[in-house]
């Protein structure tokens, strides 16, 4: 089944793209120290090596190809390195999303019919929430940190996740395959594992890929609040919020992460429409 | 139909209660203390403890609640803790700036939107549909924070257009008659903007997949061979049945919208409930995060009870629909 699933999603032009410019993306992430110009965080003669342009060498010999921020940081480098922050918590973010989502979803196709209705109650009142309170809230109350936006993005996403899976696993439960494993013997539980929800699986992906997209987004917001990952580690977010000061004298210190946030945002989204054969 | 609107709204209540206790638990059960940080670091002991007493921090948890809600139901949110002010006042001042960027951002791109899907999905020009496809997704990706920055950047450095901060000039004060409303014009125009463009890549997307569904209708094959011009099939018989999943997708994206005007907000010095919100839990200001929150919950449900109503406008079956 996987095998299909991957060869249709390559025979879709969508998919190619998305899957290529995520691909590119995360082998940048990965290879950060190797394609790394410098040390992402290195300050070296401020004064010298600040403000310097795309392309241009500063007076230690080292090439810039994408300039250097207002400290005199590589801002290449700290691209590539604030890449590793962004997609490891986008993905750890969406992946408990996904993990609370399944839970909730399949106890509540499957479960009975008064923890049913209190599990989908729940989550209907967590889709009327508005997420970024909660994710200000959370992230400004206690010590923020990479783990914490972690736990904050998978605790206020998981619903979307959970309506789409308790959907899905009730309308495989509903076919005719479900009752002849039933009349062989095969328990309620073992149902609802082995064959419902396997076979529920392909949406679900489809609205985890965007989620992880959303889920880089709004990392990297709460980062550019200053909520999020702390300076100086790099990140998309902070990168922006330091370009934000230099928007005059050095746009590239911005432009560069916004760009990089977009590529990876527009990857999940055609995997993601790929996935779903919109 | 009169019943689901009143389920609707009852569920409405359920959030805004739920928003609110939720609010109240993680303020007080985080770490940090909001009278060590009014006092500063040189604050005694005694000190705190008195200020902590005034504030009525030193009461049992479910006391301050009781307390709060009962008083929040007068419309009395307390006084700010960082600025001396009513918290009702301030947010008072900020909901409507708020409110206008949203409504106003919501129409331009659902109309921007619905234009541009109708025309995706009628086109011949597969070149035309996958640009507009590419530039909608692609829209649809940009942060709001990120395109506010590159609109600046353009608008504002580049062509000296736009003013990039607040909701007037500094010599508001000083402007009558129409200078006034077109300087607050030019400073809604980058903001609006912002949320607009990222509004208008997903309502394309939307509407697009929408105007397909509805594009094998029987009923389109009998306008149009009825004689019927093909704007007329378009705009009268397809969008018209392509609106009820539309209008139901945009009360949905309520808490998203309302999510990106927080950061757009942020950036232009919007004075709205999201910067409120945002230097409130910056300053630890409790009664002010919970007004904010309050109000926020309630922008959010009230939008989803409009759109429900709408659904009711452009789908007749809803509307007599049990009546």
């Amino acid at each position: 089944m996987p095998g299909l699933k991957r060869f249709r999603l390559w025979r879709d032009p969508r998919g190619r793209i998305g899957l290529a410019l995520l691909a590119l993306v995360t082998a940048l992430a990965v290879l950060a120290p190797l394609l790394a110009a410098a040390d992402p965080n290195a300050q070296r003669d401020v004064v010298a090596t600040r403000f310097l342009a795309p392309l241009s060498t500063d007076v230690h010999g080292v090439v810039h190809p994408l300039g250097t921020d207002r400290l005199g940081r590589d801002v290449w480098s700290r691209l590539l390195f604030g890449a590793r922050v962004s997609l490891t918590v986008g993905l750890l973010g969406m992946a408990v999303s996904l993990l609370i989502g399944l839970l909730v979803g399949s106890v509540a196709a499957g479960g009975p019919r008064s923890v049913s209705v209190l599990l989908l109650g729940a989550t209907d009142f967590g889709l009327g929430l508005p997420r970024v309170v909660l994710l200000l809230l959370l992230a400004a109350l206690w010590k923020p940190s990479a783990a914490l936006v972690i736990v904050v993005l998978g605790v206020t996403g998981w619903m979307p996740v959970a309506r789409l899976v308790y959907a899905e696993t009730r309308a495989q439960l509903a076919l005719p395959y479900v009752q002849a494993a039933t009349a062989l013997g095969m328990r309620r539980a073992g149902v609802l594992l082995r064959h419902a929800l396997p076979n529920a699986m392909g949406p679900v992906l489809a609205l985890a890929t965007l989620g992880v997209g959303n889920a880089i987004t709004l990392e990297a917001g709460l980062s550019f609040l200053g909520l999020g990952v702390q300076p100086p580690a790099a990140s998309w977010g902070t990168m922006i919020a330091s370009g934000r000061d230099t928007v005059v004298n050095a746009p590239w210190v911005g432009l560069a992460p916004g760009i990089a946030l977009v590529i990876v945002v527009v990857g999940c989204t055609l995997v993601s429409d790929a996935v779903s054969e919109r | 139909m009169a019943r689901g609107v009143l389920l609707s709204f009852l569920r409405g209540i359920a959030v805004v209660v739920g928003v609110v206790t939720l609010t109240f638990l993680l303020l007080h059960l985080a770490p940090g203390d909001p009278v060590q940080r009014l006092l500063g670091p040189a604050a005694t002991a005694e000190q705190l403890v008195t200020g902590r007493h005034n504030l009525g921090l030193d009461r049992p948890l479910i006391a301050q609640y009781g307390e709060w809600l009962a008083r929040a139901v007068q419309g009395d949110f307390g006084g700010s803790i960082a600025q001396g002010r009513p918290a009702a006042e301030l947010l008072a001042e900020a909901w409507p700036a708020t409110a206008v960027l949203i409504l106003l951002s919501l129409a331009l791109s659902w109309v921007g939107g619905l234009l541009i899907g109708a025309l995706q999905a009628n086109t011949r020009r597969r070149g035309l549909d996958a640009s507009a496809s590419a530039l909608s997704v692609a829209l649809n990706a940009m942060p709001s924070y990120w395109l506010g920055l590159a609109l600046v950047m353009v608008f504002t450095y580049r062509l000296r257009w736009l003013p990039a901060f607040g909701a007037a000039g500094v010599d508001a004060d000083f402007l009558t008659g129409w200078s006034r409303v077109a300087d607050r014009l030019r400073h809604l125009a980058l903001p609006l903007l912002t949320l607009t463009l990222i509004g208008i890549g997903g309502a394309a997307r939307f509407s697009r997949a929408a105007m397909r569904a509805v594009a094998g209708a029987p009923f389109l094959a009998a306008a149009r061979a009825r004689g019927l011009p093909a704007r007329r099939v378009v705009l009268r018989h397809q969008l018209r049945n392509a609106l009820v999943p539309i209008v139901t997708l945009l009360g949905l994206s309520l808490p998203a919208v309302f999510s990106g005007a927080v950061f757009v907000e942020a950036i232009f010095g919007w004075p709205g409930v999201g910067q409120v919100l945002v230097q409130a839990v910056q300053a630890r200001d409790y009664p002010v995060v919970m007004a904010a929150a309050t109000i926020s919950a309630l922008l959010v449900v009230a939008g989803n009870l409009l759109a429900e109503l709408l659904v009711g406008v452009v789908d007749p079956r809803v509307r007599h629909a049990g009546a």
